[in-house]
């Protein structure tokens, strides 16, 4: 019989916090090096590439930046949900319907109100339209026992079905060939910041990532949310709802995450359209997984994923060898490192630590 | 022709010893169980009986001694080598697969070969066969969710035969049973015994040892103390062996001087979702200025009724009155009414349910009265407010390391018990509901945490203690109420308290 081995003290917390993800994200720069040699490419120039294309000129930064907004809207939804101990799949489609609402009520509203009523309403809807497709799982889950993963999972291709439905029946533009409805109204137009794309929903952002960590931590409404994610009985025990606790979670969620048709349809796309959460409620959940589901976590987590896509769009257009399926591959990779092999650096990392003190 | 050729014990123990970390479980345990005969092992909680069965059952390792079986010294590292030789075991909690008919259940892990049909004809047969020669007979198609826990059961034996066991150990079998499946049980033990098959019973109901079983081995504390002829033994003998001299601790206390009914509860009773009575017409009072200790051997509804208590569970029937304030199951409490009340409730389970081992300790310690100021105001908390409250209680109760922000889960187990009772006292309740208040805790920290109560009563709180060990009951309690079988069958002055009769009530014997 062998001695057992001594258990590794646990990381510190800034090293758990900060060094274990640059490591994986390290880890996965070393593998998608590898694979880009293999097809033929200076693994050295398509970095150079994707560095220069994500954060090279002012235009590419807003680019980034506008991509990051909406990876930290999604990222605070999921963050938010996990925290109450519910996993939730459906940020795609609550950021599908919450546009849905932001684009009611722009196109009703547009030539009636002021601008500075016009966005704020916007927002509301946003949020109310996607809170409410976060609150029919919840309820589901809540009351009827049905598992919220499976159900959110499916709200996004009932989502998906009922837009379609929308803009090609009803909310279609009258004499258009294509799925769009009207422009909005000027009223209902987000200032731009840097190039054309990045817009004040930044600042919704920005704002969102503080309100998140003001609600957890610094209110008894997130340290009852935060008890019935860690210890259900616990919750129970110190006299939480359990479900009214699950339907409140899931609607800040929703909310959050209908926040990225804001970003999209009032800062970029001035139309409602199919398709333009395409892809960010599914990221949301890496975001999250990568940020430690803290919102300055999520914060940058988003940044990274912005450069990435951004970085990655320019890589693929600039060299031939790397087609839009290998920025996927890229993105793919950076988020099985710091999302689903998160831990396997963790020993490594510990016993460095260890002995270094 | 066996009675003249000396025919080897069943199951021989030699010195059976196991430690888990500092806790002794098991010392030097011998016994045997001749073939064909039904042995009872009988004990407190923690007196060892079921890990001496689970180290037979290869479940644990013994860290020394020797198992024979038949005759032959065996290696018992697993399950496997237990069923290899003919040892099966029925445990407490069953492990069917709820959406499985009975045969599936029983060819789960034994279907021989990859396609079902051949093995599941054979069992098919095999189980017409057990049910005739043992008497249980069940339908084969039958889902196990549709089955009564009776029936349950008999699956579980039948699982166990089917595998060719001629060692049956049943754990705790008639805890989740009715009285009439019970009854049903012992038939079919007597019936297997016919057979020759050797059965070991577990239990801490003397009553039941006394009907069916031919030898009973009396467990206390980790050590073997008395094996007995049933025929020969009754049951204030066996009372007296499991129970032993308890030592009673001195406690300074205040002479008793108890006020008025701080808590009642009238015709209590709670039935579970599959019509078991947790519960049954539970009727006590309360008063400021006193300690109540409820007894009894785990599971016997001690765990429900401080749930009641506590809100946390709504009564199937009766009421409870909490400082002129009713509750019934037409207008159920919820835990932050009680708390509101004046109601402190420790948990049984500090770790399950009194708090969050990822939060920090000053958030654990406000668990439960977050809403309240100065902790929060109009929702907003107020962290530096919590955190001084922590270290407030940290230094009361002397909680080790005295570090608010350091994770609840690091802490050892009593001082977390500490941080849970410091949380729940300092509020000044009207009401202290305290569940195992020592389960888990080192000796120094038990003493602390008795004085503490102590304290609180001298200063006129309600104080409920709950505890399986009956030595912490007999040094705390001015009044001692026994439960057995979701029934109060007794109540002594604590002074008077006679640990022999208060045994025999904990078995369910006077």
């Amino acid at each position: 019989m062998s001695a057992p081995r001594r258990p590794l003290p646990p990381l510190p917390r800034w090293a758990d916090m900060l060094v274990l993800p640059l490591v994986n994200i390290a880890l996965a720069f070393v593998v998608v090096g590898i694979i880009v040699e293999i097809i033929g490419v200076d693994p050295f120039r398509a970095l150079e590439l994707l560095v220069v294309g994500a954060v090279g000129s002012s235009q590419s930064i807003g680019y980034t930046l506008y991509y990051a907004t909406n990876f930290a809207f999604t990222g605070l939804a999921v963050a938010v949900a996990f925290h109450a101990g519910l996993f939730n799949i459906g940020g795609e489609g609550q950021a599908y319907i919450g546009g849905l609402g932001c684009g009611l009520a722009v196109l009703a509203l547009d030539g009636l109100l002021p601008i500075w009523l016009m966005i704020p309403v916007a927002i509301l809807a946003a949020a109310l339209f996607g809170a409410a497709w976060a609150a029919v799982p919840a309820w589901l889950q809540a009351w009827r026992g049905s598992h919220i993963v499976i159900t959110t999972i499916m709200f996004n291709f009932v989502a998906s079905a009922l837009m379609v439905y929308l803009m090609v029946n009803v909310l279609i533009a009258p004499g258009s060939m294509t799925p769009q409805s009207r422009p909005f109204g000027p009223s209902a137009e987000l200032p731009t910041l840097m190039g054309p794309a990045l817009n004040l929903s930044i600042v919704l952002a920005l704002a969102c990532c503080a309100g998140v960590w003001f609600f957890l931590w610094h209110t008894s409404w997130g340290y009852a949310l935060r008890t019935m994610g860690h210890n259900p009985a616990a919750a129970v025990y110190a006299g939480t709802n359990i479900r009214r606790m699950t339907l409140l979670a899931m609607c800040l969620s929703g909310a959050l995450a209908g926040f990225v048709g804001i970003n999209e349809l009032l800062g970029v796309q001035h139309r409602l359209l199919l398709d333009f959460q395409a892809g960010y409620g599914f990221a949301g959940i890496a975001v999250a997984l990568m940020g430690r589901n803290h919102p300055l976590g999520v914060a940058l987590a988003a940044l990274l994923f912005g450069a990435l896509q951004q970085g990655g769009a320019e890589l693929a257009f600039d060299e031939p060898g790397i087609t839009r399926d290998m920025v996927v591959v890229i993105q793919g990779l950076v988020i099985l490192f710091s999302g689903a092999l998160e831990h396997l650096p963790r020993p490594w990392l510990q016993a460095l630590l260890a002995r270094r003190t | 022709m066996q009675a003249l050729t000396p025919v080897a014990p069943a199951i021989e123990l030699e010195a059976i010893d196991k430690s888990f970390g500092s806790v002794h479980a098991v010392r030097g345990v011998s016994l045997r169980i001749e073939r064909g005969s039904v042995a009872g092992i009988v004990g407190e909680n923690g007196a060892g009986k079921s890990t001496l069965m689970s180290i037979l059952y290869g479940l644990y390792q013994a860290d020394g001694g020797e198992i024979r079986i038949n005759g032959r010294a065996v290696r018992m590292d697993s399950p496997r080598d237990a069923i290899a030789h003919g040892i099966g075991m029925v445990h407490q909690h069953f492990m069917l697969v709820e959406s499985f008919t009975v045969l599936e259940n029983l060819v789960l892990g034994a279907e021989g070969g990859p396609l079902l049909a051949g093995g599941m004809a054979a069992a098919r047969a095999e189980l017409g066969r057990l049910g005739r020669e043992y008497g249980l007979a069940i339908d084969p198609d039958a889902l196990v969710a549709d089955l009564s826990v009776g029936e349950q059961q008999r699956v579980e034996i039948l699982k166990v035969l089917f595998r060719g066991a001629r060692i049956l150990i049943l754990d705790e079998p008639s805890a989740v049973l009715t009285p009439q499946e019970t009854d049903r049980l012992f038939r079919i033990l007597a019936t297997l015994k016919e057979h020759g098959v050797t059965v070991v019973l577990i239990t801490h109901k003397l009553r039941e040892i006394l009907a069916v079983t031919d030898t009973v081995h009396v467990m206390r504390r980790g050590e073997l103390v008395a094996r007995r002829e049933t025929r020969a033994t009754g049951l204030e003998e066996l009372a007296e062996l499991m129970v032993g001299r308890q030592v009673r601790l001195h406690i300074d206390k205040a002479p008793l001087a108890p006020g008025e009914v701080r808590l009642r509860a009238e015709h209590l009773s709670l039935v579970d979702g599959r019509g078991v009575r947790l519960l049954d017409d539970i009727g006590l009072e309360l008063r400021a200025g006193e300690i109540v200790g409820i007894a009894g051997v785990s599971g016997n509804g001690q765990t429900e009724l401080l749930q009641v208590l506590a809100g946390l569970r709504p009564p199937s029937a009766g009421r409870v009155e909490v400082c002129g304030h009713a509750i019934d199951a037409a207008h159920p409490g919820d835990p932050a009414e009680m708390r509101a009340l004046g109601v402190a409730h420790v948990p049984e389970d500090r770790l399950r349910q009194g708090m969050v081992g990822a939060f920090a300790a000053s958030e654990t310690s406000i668990l439960g009265y977050h809403e309240d100021e100065p902790f929060s105001r109009n929702h907003l908390l107020d962290n530096p407010a919590v955190g001084a409250h922590c270290a407030t209680l940290m230094q009361r109760f002397d909680v080790r390391p005295p570090a608010p922000d350091l994770r609840s889960s690091s802490f050892s187990g009593g001082n977390q018990q500490k941080l849970v009772l410091a949380r729940e006292m300092a509020r000044a309740p009207r009401v202290l509901l305290v569940g195992q208040p020592t389960r888990g805790v080192d000796i120094g920290a038990i003493e602390f945490i008795h004085r503490e109560l102590v304290k609180s009563r001298d200063a006129g709180c309600a104080v409920l203690v709950v505890s399986v060990e009956l030595d912490e009951i007999l040094s705390l309690a001015d009044r001692i109420l026994v439960m057995f079988a979701g029934r109060i069958v007794g109540e002594v002055a604590g002074s008077l308290a006679d640990e022999r009769r208060i045994g025999l009530m904990m078995a369910g014997a006077a």
